[in-house]
């Protein structure tokens, strides 16, 4: 009975902090944030030198065969740098959808180079969370045609994954004949968004697991929960920190009871969140009949205590915090980003329900 | 990451079961924290002898006399929940007075008081908190002036739980009128059979006296009944209060609430139709469930801390702030669920679960403010957790408390 991180986890996500400390500080993300939503190329070479791009390929095709508890470690710093690289889309979604893919052609092709850091996926999974007004797809004899919004992952993406509305999961070529991509802005410039347009598309199945696509909301949803842990845990820090800087009526604020108190709220709300993300990644590696439940708790629990913390954490920092200059807005975006994409906390909810017979 | 139990502790699960199942029928009833009835003391007796309670005090302080194992003792806590057994005696003698005793006591205070406490012959109650001084209960100004041999107490208490069938109190008073005031504080341990001391019930919101008021008129006690040295009573406290926080805001609790509320959302309708088909009320029950869990997970990685002896940090401060504050709103949501079903009171008529999610709303709100009011919690974990500074201090014209 054990329940925490392994020696080695704790060096893997320490090394990643590390090398986000150096290669990710706030100006560089200030700066790649200027072209609008991008995918840091320079970072994820580094990544792949640190092995991470292949956490989740297996062995045999030149991966680190690590597992979603692994995963949520980086995931997490990369949340707490504000680090935009899509490594959620290639290294974790497309990763677990390939590894469990029974088209074996696809898999030798693609897997060896997620690992090697040398190929960029792109994931939508929007026919599984909410199809809106404006979207849809149908796809007669293996050909997808319709739109799918939301999709995750970086612009120069060659690969992509589609959920179908027969829950299927399909993967298009970037070249492939009627295929379009626009890239949807949105409020965190640190993420890439994307609309995908298909027209009489080829697409090639990747197995007949009908639940594959469900798995990959699961896995999505604890890679947010994990990204807004980061995020809100660096937020509550940098508000510690200011409280105990910044004076005023002769006092660093930080010693009124009002300011310290929201701090307690926050560190309060976030803690068990840890607790939370940690167990869900466990139960999609190793407990599959607690896996969906705890997927959906820890994707809409980490956002409304995300959301305080991104509030409070801001207010904490008073005017200051509303700046461009102090750039705490880019943690705020990131975690309002977060709580919306692959189900709202409603919806993520709803599907809890389901997943235990409520409804 | 390894959420399985060994064989050994597998088979001492089962163990545990056994014994539950076979000795079903001497179960006691429950009796709260008051005085127990003779089949609870013979309970208790067996939970001791077999070390599901009292595991690691010594044999000659009539303990089970084992080694520590959290683990056994977490799944023995388990077992006996899940069975819907009755534990030990969880009396304030035995929470929180033991443990001080045997931390602090001298070697006759502790074979004159913790064998009888823990087989029930002796019933204590806590004499802390006083109408001045709640959350600055340092502030205490109950005082004991030397007489002789004795000491002469005059003052009075609040919030004293079990008092009016107490034997015992274990009672914070001033001895040192001149000294700071946490300095001046001794912790005694005297009869409440002594004349001088009244007890007056204290009802609460919920109709219940679960608390009482003691009233000390010149009640004599003698100095040898101090528990560590005169005017350490603020530590030998402090070693009591961190048992009794422990108690406070378990997860467990939250969990088999939370189980009650999904059952009886299946189970009630409104219009012919069931509760947990309102899509309002669903969602709130799911929200709370995420926060039950992500408690429970909390509570794991506690276990886990306490195995490896690493301290567990802000994850072990927030405990009673967040658990107290989660059970409140699960009972806040089975009220909604009843609505106007959630108002009957006192036996009314087609009252729902005895009217116990009535009660336990109200209750809830005492034990958000005992044991450490939030706004303590949140000091606590503002300042030990996140090391923010303190309020500066006013001017210390007025030490002692102002008299």
């Amino acid at each position: 009975m054990e329940f925490g991180l392994s020696e080695e986890q704790i060096m893997l996500q320490e090394s990643v902090d590390r090398f986000l400390q150096d290669t990710c500080p706030l100006d560089r993300v200030r700066e790649l944030a200027l072209e609008g939503a991008v995918h840091d190329d320079t970072l994820w070479k580094g990544m792949a030198e640190l092995g991470v791009t292949g956490l989740l390929v297996p062995e045999q095709f030149g991966g680190l065969g690590m597992s979603l508890l692994d995963a949520i470690l980086v995931q997490e710093m990369l949340g707490r740098h504000v680090c935009p690289v899509a490594f959620t889309a290639t290294s974790v979604l497309a990763a677990i959808a390939l590894t469990r893919s029974e088209n074996e052609p696809l898999k030798q092709r693609y897997l060896p180079a997620i690992a090697e850091g040398s190929l960029q996926v792109a994931v939508a999974l929007s026919e599984q969370t909410g199809v809106r007004t404006g979207a849809g797809l149908t796809i007669c004899d293996d050909k997808l045609t319709g739109n799918v919004l939301f999709a995750l992952g970086a612009p120069n993406a060659t690969l992509v994954l589609v959920s179908g509305p027969d829950n299927g999961m399909y993967a298009v070529e970037s070249n492939a004949s009627g295929f379009e991509r626009q890239t949807l802005r949105s409020i965190d410039d640190t993420q890439v968004l994307a609309e995908f347009r298909f027209s009489d598309t080829p697409a090639q199945v990747l197995g007949t697991d009908d639940a594959l696509a469900d798995k990959l909301v699961d896995a999505g949803r604890v890679m947010l929960a994990a990204d807004t842990l980061g995020a809100a845990q660096c937020m509550i820090e940098k508000a510690v920190e200011y409280a105990k800087e910044r004076k005023q009526f002769n006092r660093v604020i930080g010693s009124f009871q009002a300011v310290k108190h929201m701090c307690a709220e926050m560190a309060a709300g976030l803690e068990p969140c840890r607790s939370l993300v940690w167990y869900a990644a466990h139960a999609f590696d190793a407990i599959p009949e607690e896996s969906r439940l705890t997927a959906c708790h820890a994707k809409a629990h980490c956002s409304e205590v995300g959301q305080f913390v991104a509030r409070t954490s801001t207010e904490v920092h008073g005017g200051m915090g509303f700046t461009d200059l102090m750039g705490l807005h880019y943690w705020f975006k990131r975690i309002g980003f977060n709580r919306q994409l692959l189900g709202s906390p409603e919806r993520a909810r709803e599907d809890a329900a389901k997943a235990q017979g409520w409804i | 990451m390894d959420l399985a139990y060994s064989a050994e502790y597998d088979s001492y699960r089962q163990q545990v079961r056994d014994f539950l199942e076979s000795n079903k029928d001497i179960w006691p009833k429950r009796t709260g924290l008051g005085r127990p009835s003779e089949e609870h003391k013979r309970w208790q007796a067996l939970l001791i002898e077999r070390g599901y309670t009292a595991r690691t005090i010594p044999k000659e302080y009539g303990g089970h006399g084992g080694e520590p194992n959290i683990l056994e003792s977490r799944i023995a806590a388990e077992e006996f929940t899940r069975a819907g057994a009755p534990g030990g005696l969880a009396g304030q003698g035995v929470s929180m007075l033991v443990p001080t005793l045997l931390e602090m006591g001298t070697e006759e205070q502790k074979e004159q008081w913790i064998s009888k406490t823990l087989s029930g012959e002796v019933l204590w109650c806590q004499g802390y908190s006083e109408p001045g001084a709640g959350s600055d209960l340092a502030n205490l100004q109950t005082k004991a002036t030397e007489d002789g041999d004795d000491f002469i107490i005059n003052g009075q208490k609040i919030w004293t739980s079990t008092a009016h069938e107490a034997d015992m109190i274990f009672c914070l008073v001033r001895t040192e009128r001149d000294a700071p005031k946490h300095k001046g504080i001794s912790y005694l341990l005297f009869s409440m059979d002594a004349p001088g001391i009244e007890v007056r019930p204290l009802t609460t919101m919920t109709g219940h006296a679960e608390f009482n008021e003691v009233f000390f008129t010149d009640v004599r006690v003698p100095q040898s009944s101090i528990v560590g040295p005169r005017g350490a009573g603020w530590l030998v406290a402090n070693a009591t209060l961190k048992h009794e926080r422990g108690m406070l805001g378990d997860p467990n609790a939250a969990s088999s609430r939370l189980s009650k509320i999904i059952a009886l959302m299946r189970e009630e309708t409104i219009d012919g139709t069931r509760l947990m088909d309102n899509p309002i009320l669903r969602d709130r029950l799911a929200k709370l469930q995420g926060e039950v869990l992500a408690m429970q997970f909390n509570g794991l990685r506690l276990l886990t801390c306490s195995l490896q002896g690493k301290s567990a940090g802000l994850a072990r401060l927030i405990v009673k702030l967040k658990g107290c504050e989660l059970n409140h709103q699960l009972a806040a949501l089975a009220i909604d669920c009843y609505g106007e079903l959630g108002i009957l009171y006192n036996n009314s008529e087609h009252i729902r679960a005895r009217g116990d999610w009535q009660r336990m709303y109200m209750f809830d709100l005492g034990l958000i403010i005992g044991g450490g009011t939030a706004q303590i919690q949140k000091n606590i974990i503002a300042e030990r957790g996140l090391e923010m500074p303190r309020e500066p201090k006013p001017a210390p014209a007025d030490a002692t408390g102002g008299q």
